[in-house]
């Protein structure tokens, strides 16, 4: 049977709090990264060129078909083989930031596509330009469905990070790994990174749920 | 908990009815539903249900075809109680088992047909002889395409729902009800649903029930003409009671409270 | 290298490696989906224990990564007594996980299908389970298809991290070439290429099949 030593995790508890920070610090990054460029990529699925949309229509799906731990091992390795180097934390944020953005891409799309037809109209009505029916009109409105969607990749993105470990970033899986491996114990190290994401994730979801309505009471929806 | 310790445990006797409601109670929270109703439907008779919308008329169906619980009193049906069953000489809930024997002598047409959209038509007879009765696939089939010939449904019983009509779905779930084999038919609201060029199909379906076949039947309507026609009595459901009954004839013809004047007239105005 | 040369060179290893890559999903896949039908149906059970157990097996595997999971699974419940070869512990993980997403679609699924279809069930007499097995899920499983396809796809990136408890999966094998030649965007080019084609070629295209023919038998086609 196994054997739980409280006085362990309570030694290891200091190193594993430092990673929580690396982890949420590379979730937010990612998370910025994708949240950018997700819109980016959803506009451009939208241009009347219908090769630009082609291209990142299927971009997006390559993307989200493929294992984002492999993205992350292709940014790494790839750079230096044309003489770029890029840190661990660099590798990492543009691997999952990519990987992201093409996941919220989706969901801006779908709170684009929400918006009815007659905003536009009204819109072309007023004379505005293309960029001005998007930032004044279109965007504002298409937030607050997208709400939920993008509130729960920001949960995915924090459950993800884990993977970051295989480069050498220093978050959590990678900290209890290397505890385990220092102290030849697994159960305290592991155990508490899984308590950690549940005590972290857990709330979120509520959280989450709480700022979609403040955000849909502000503007009045 | 009620005191139900005066009602029979049996109701026998020569003119014991099919149906009986003794003082039946339905609640919701603060919503009287159904109020102490007293009704007996005698073997063979059809009674049709009328009356304004929350009035109770579907909750007595509902009820008989135990999809809710009552809140006080019993109903009994051929005799024997149904909510309830006997326990060392007393009435005590009925338990889920009590519910599946006793349930197997009533069938239920819904206002929107509920057919299974994953089976087709004879599927659909045929489903409940098959699982709940345990007849042979031959057998059900034989009896499933006899009652679909019944309905006039018989070339289409390879169709799925998806492809049939409001009217000819509705006459798919009359055969598929009567393939059980019940001794109470109820009819809740079955034209309702439907566009007004194929509600005669499906009345046509029940006329024939009623002239052919002796079973007694529950039928909650909105069509006044189609209840005087086929009915041996028809009930005025006003605010959780029965405010009025009678003969088809004298209610329609010659009602005696205020509220069933009122509403006659105003159904007929809408006609 | 060119890319054709090293496809050439390394092919044998690529393909022994999607070998085990399939094997991975086809289990994980299929034990997920009995995983997320039981825990699916327990989440409705009225029984506040059954309905307890599915809760807190949803909340756990939700609310941590999948990584944290398959180490977990792999290096502490041996402590427990249950030691799990590691192409077990890996498919094993990747369908706990896959059952705790799965079974909120079961149990969606289920709650889509309209309450006549339960009171009909009733009506001619049919007991609770053959209520649910012969009326209920069938509706339910094509009210769930769609979004099935996308866990799926899920479960087949999961499959790649099996690499990281030394399962010979495609991206282990990938990971070892890349250590041994240097030609990362050769090698992980493969590999992405290997797992789009699975996804977008295999997992989709069979995924709408299903649905196509679900909806065959139930005469919606």
């Amino acid at each position: 049977m196994f054997d739980w030593q409280w006085e362990f995790v309570w030694e290891i508890l200091p190193r594993l709090v430092q990673a929580t920070g690396n982890t949420l610090i590379a979730a937010g990054a990612g998370y910025a990264i994708a949240l950018v460029l997700g819109l980016v990529l959803a506009l451009a699925q939208r241009s009347p060129s219908r090769v630009l949309t082609f291209l990142v229509r299927e971009f997006v799906e390559f993307i989200r078909s493929t294992p984002l731990l492999l993205q992350i091992f292709f940014v790494f390795y790839v750079g230096p083989q044309f003489g770029i180097r890029l840190s661990p934390w660099m590798s990492g944020m543009i691997a999952i930031g990519l990987h992201y953005s093409c996941y919220l891409s989706e969901v801006y799309r779908g709170g684009i596509e929400s918006v009815p037809r007659g905003q536009w109209e009204a819109a072309t009505a007023l004379n505005m330009s293309t960029m001005q029916t998007y930032r004044r009109i279109v965007i504002p409105q298409a937030i607050p469905p997208a709400l939920a969607g993008l509130g729960n990749y920001l949960v995915g993105i924090f459950k993800d990070t884990p993977m970051l470990s295989v480069i050498g970033v220093a978050e959590l899986i990678h900290t209890a790994n290397a505890i385990g491996s220092e102290n030849y114990r697994f159960l305290e190290p592991y155990t508490m990174v899984g308590l950690i994401f549940l005590a972290i994730s857990l709330p979120s979801a509520g959280l989450i749920r709480g700022f979609e309505g403040y955000v849909r009471r502000k503007l009045g929806m | 908990m009620e005191d139900i310790s005066g009602y029979p445990l049996e109701i026998s006797g020569a003119d014991a009815p099919m149906v009986s409601f003794r003082k039946v109670r339905k609640v919701y929270g603060p919503l009287v539903v159904l109020d102490d109703l007293d009704l007996d439907v005698a073997a063979g008779e059809m009674v049709s249900i009328i009356g304004p919308s929350g009035s109770g008329k579907t909750t007595v169906l509902r009820m008989l075809m135990t999809l809710e619980q009552i809140d006080g009193g019993v109903i009994y049906v051929d005799g024997s109680p149904l909510t309830h069953m006997a326990k060392n000489d007393k009435l005590v809930p009925a338990s889920q088992r009590h519910l599946r024997e006793r349930r197997a002598d009533i069938g239920m047409c819904f206002q929107h047909f509920n057919l299974f959209p994953h089976m087709t038509a004879l599927e659909n007879c045929m489903e409940g002889p098959v699982q709940v009765l345990g007849i042979s696939r031959k057998e059900a089939r034989e009896r499933s395409e006899e009652l679909l010939e019944l309905v006039g449904m018989i070339e289409k019983k390879d169709q799925h729902p998806s492809r049939l009509s409001g009217g000819q779905q509705q006459r798919v779930a009359i055969a598929r009800a009567l393939a059980m084999r019940p001794k109470v038919m109820l009819f809740d609201e079955v034209t309702s649903a439907l566009d007004p060029e194929v509600i005669g199909e499906v009345t046509n379906v029940i006329r024939k029930l009623v002239s052919e076949h002796n079973l007694t039947m529950l039928m909650v309507t909105h069509q006044m003409g189609f209840a005087r026609d086929i009915s041996d009595r028809v009930c005025f459901f006003y605010d959780g009671k029965i405010e009025e009954q009678g003969l088809p004839a004298e209610l329609f013809g010659n009602p005696q409270k205020a509220r069933t004047q009122q509403f006659l007239s105003a159904v007929k105005e809408a006609v | 290298m060119t890319f054709f040369e090293f496809v050439g060179q390394f092919w044998p290893r690529l393909l022994s490696g999607t070998g085990i890559t399939v094997a991975q999903f086809v289990l994980a896949a299929a034990l997920g989906v009995v995983i997320s039908l039981a825990a699916g149906l327990m989440k409705l059970s009225e029984n506040r224990i059954v309905n307890g157990v599915a809760v807190t097996y949803i909340e756990i595997f939700r609310g941590t990564s999948l990584l944290v999971q398959l180490y977990w699974i792999f290096f502490v419940l041996p402590l427990f007594g249950i030691t799990l070869e590691k192409f077990t512990a890996g498919f094993v993980a990747i369908a706990l996980n896959t059952g705790a997403y799965g079974a909120e679609l079961v149990r969606g699924g289920i709650l889509a299908v309209p309450k006549g279809q339960w009171e009909a069930a009733l009506a001619i007499n049919m007991s609770p389970a053959k209520r649910m097995w012969r009326i209920i899920l069938p509706q339910a499983l094509i009210n769930m298809l769609p979004p099935w396809g996308n866990l799926m796809i899920e479960v087949l990136k999961g499959t790649a991290l099996v690499s990281l408890i030394s399962v010979t999966d495609l991206m282990f094998q990938a990971k070892q070439i890349n250590g041994t030649t240097f030609l990362s965007a050769q090698v992980f080019g493969a590999a992405l290429i290997i797992y789009y084609i699975l996804a977008r070629f295999l997992v989709t295209p069979f995924m709408r099949w299903l649905e196509r023919f679900m909806a065959r038998k139930l005469g919606r086609a």
